[in-house]
């Protein structure tokens, strides 16, 4: 018996889940996944669908940062821009709500090829500096365009109704968003199994010589942004639906920051590395909360400070990772994995 | 016409006062990204740290305001060593979205704390200097707005002294110039690094005691560190010059556009108009007036 995985076919060689281990244990999670809101806590529930959300938008990041290699300091933009054209297009317009999630996508990502424009004559540092611009110039016009947007008082969404089911409570929509996700990661995970996911990564690894042989520049950059874009109007469309109501405040640079740090810690480059970041850091801030309660009655103080202790934990997290785990949770799972698949015989 | 013209004119000279604080800071900012390539977004937290501790030594401490103005610097000049050394020294030779992504959580960790120790109010500076606006060449202008103007021009210069003259500020140079070569020389490179942390929160937290003193102290001082890459970009991202040059025109187009578009837009403009501008000089020069134009090899 090999000791080992040894591939005799490319067939199986390519396969996304290559052991039947791995395949019954993604049978086994998606079983979970299936039946969690029949006993689970609505407040879990609540946990369980923003992570779902984020997972859509934070892989749309990836695909530009981690897999393209164009940093992006302006996410939580086109995540507005996708949440106020679905919300616009649904109240405004009247459309369905199968109508509104793919226009809403699709303004995000062209206004994301607009802001995309500038990676084709800078990178690195200038093009973060392009797309930070792009983050404030979103929040000034969401702002102050008020006949569209309602400004700062913000705009009502309805429940999405799905050719008459509507998804009111959290265990409707919760089934709704895992169709999104898991859309989204099989979508993220498959692109790069295909001829324009490669031109990307080649474009992230040296963009010179990627032109060289052959992959335009031009094309593969705002493709990327275009699809990152795509991912995180959906993300944002889907998360007007869900809480109802939406405001500039939702998605200020913070919202940025917070995708960059969820695929830095998961791993950038890396899908799975994405699910695991975006778990990681919406479960973190939610158990501080939870801690603060108990500790309520202890340190009175702990509650009105929580804001702060919540960004400082935050953002320790992310520098802990970048100095010790530079590769993020993915690089994390990929040892323990390579240590258990051998054991116990690993040497 | 006249009444214009003075309006025009009162807009230039806000303009100069606010551009020379951006200058300052922009000094502060190329000096980082010049020695250690690190954009730091952390840049308008330590000023918001400088202006803070400042505050808290005069007013809790009871330290006269020069002396409090002097310690501040000496805080400075230690955080930014001690910055340097825990959270940036690791960081040397990791990829660009890496070290962009630390100096922003650098900069969360730094807001947070401050607004554990201070809360999120505004808080005002004991008056040191007088209301009464002095009559300057048919202008009113604040005796604060002056003495700001003055003081910042007075720092450049400085600091332009010190690159030219002090040894350091030549190791500085020649580390900007070319690392390898610094090092070759016998330049202590990791000390250059250091140096320029420290420098560099001295300047921005001068920069945050005049703003202190301008508008107040509050959470929001932190916003100028953004208002900063505009200013860089304009003047070229490793050019001194064109930082100040760079802080200087930002400050005063901030302001014009303001006083003329937010009366039609509706207000606001004055945050947004940099950024504006800041994606035109990208497309068009994105290697700004005085920056050194990148040529890369396969």
């Amino acid at each position: 018996m090999p000791c080992g995985l040894f591939h005799t076919r490319y067939r199986t060689d390519e396969r996304v889940f290559q052991t039947i281990w791995v395949r019954s244990w993604i049978a086994g999670l998606g079983l979970f996944v299936l039946l969690l809101p029949f006993f689970a806590s609505g407040y879990i529930l609540y946990v369980a669908n923003t992570i779902f959300i984020f997972i859509v938008g934070a892989i749309g990041l990836n695909i530009l940062t981690g897999f393209t290699g164009q940093i992006s300091i302006g996410h939580g933009a086109f995540v507005a821009i996708g949440a106020y054209s679905s919300a616009i297009i649904t109240t405004k317009l009247n459309l369905p709500f199968w109508l509104a999630m793919p226009a809403g996508g699709l303004s995000a990502a062209l206004i994301g090829m607009v802001f995309g424009i500038p990676s084709l004559r800078v990178k690195g540092l200038y093009l973060a500096i392009a797309t930070l611009a792009a983050q404030f110039i979103t929040d000034y016009t969401i702002v102050h365009w008020e006949s569209l947007t309602n400004g700062i008082t913000g705009m009502f969404v309805p429940s999405p109704d799905l050719f008459g089911f509507v998804f009111d409570s959290d265990r409707k929509y919760y089934y709704l968003l895992l169709v999104f996700a898991a859309v989204a990661v099989v979508s993220g995970r498959n692109l790069f199994r295909t001829r324009i996911g490669r031109a990307l990564i080649a474009v992230r690894d040296r963009d010179i010589a990627a032109e060289l042989i052959g992959i335009s520049l031009f094309k593969y950059k705002l493709l990327a942004f275009a699809l990152s874009s795509f991912y995180a109007g959906i993300a944002g469309g889907l998360w007007g639906f869900y809480t109802n109501v939406i405001t500039p405040e939702h998605f200020t640079i913070v919202v940025s920051i917070d995708y960059l740090a969820m695929i830095i810690v998961g791993g950038l480059g890396s899908i799975l590395g994405t699910i695991f970041g975006v778990i990681f850091m919406t479960v973190l801030p939610e158990l501080l909360t939870t801690l603060s309660l108990i500790l309520k009655d202890t340190f009175g103080q702990i509650t009105t400070l929580l804001s702060a202790i919540k960004g400082m934990v935050f953002a320790v997290t992310v520098i802990l990772f970048l100095i010790l785990e530079p590769e993020g949770l993915a690089e994390i799972w990929r040892r323990v994995k390579a240590y258990w698949r051998l054991w116990p015989f690993s040497y | 016409m006249t009444e214009n013209l003075a309006f025009f004119s009162q807009l230039i000279v806000t303009g100069l006062v606010l551009g020379s604080v951006y200058a300052l800071v922009a000094l502060g900012f190329v000096l980082i990204y010049k020695s250690t390539s690190v954009l730091n977004f952390a840049q308008g937290e330590l000023l918001m740290l400088g202006a803070y501790i400042c505050l808290a030594l005069t007013i809790q401490a009871h330290i006269p305001f020069v002396w409090s103005f002097l310690l501040t610097l000496a805080f400075s000049f230690a955080f930014g060593l001690l910055v340097e050394r825990t959270i940036l020294r690791p960081m040397i030779g990791e990829s660009i979205i890496s070290v962009i992504m630390i100096t922003i959580a650098l900069s969360t960790v730094m807001r947070s704390i401050i607004q554990i120790i201070w809360g999120t109010e505004t808080k005002v500076f004991p008056q040191i200097f007088s209301d009464e606006p002095i009559y300057f060449l048919g202008l009113f202008v604040a005796e604060i707005h002056l003495f700001s103007l003055g003081f910042a021009v007075i720092c450049v210069a400085m600091f332009g002294l010190f690159f030219k003259f002090s040894s350091a500020g030549l190791a500085m140079r020649v580390t900007a110039f070319d690392q390898q070569v610094a090092q070759t020389m016998g330049i202590n490179i990791k000390r250059i690094f250091a140096l320029a942390w420290a420098i560099s929160a001295i300047v921005s937290s001068i920069g945050g005691i005049i703003l202190g003193n301008i508008n107040g102290i509050s959470n929001e001082l932190a916003a100028m560190g953004l208002k900063v890459f505009p200013c860089v970009i304009l003047g070229g991202l490793d050019s001194i010059i064109g930082a100040i040059v760079g802080g200087f025109m930002i400050g005063i187009l901030e302001n014009i556009a303001g006083g003329y578009l937010d009366p039609i837009l509706g207000g606001g403009v004055k945050e947004l108009a940099p950024f504006v501008f800041l994606i035109i000089i990208l497309m068009i020069k994105p290697y700004g007036l005085f920056g050194k134009k990148l040529i890369e090899r396969l």
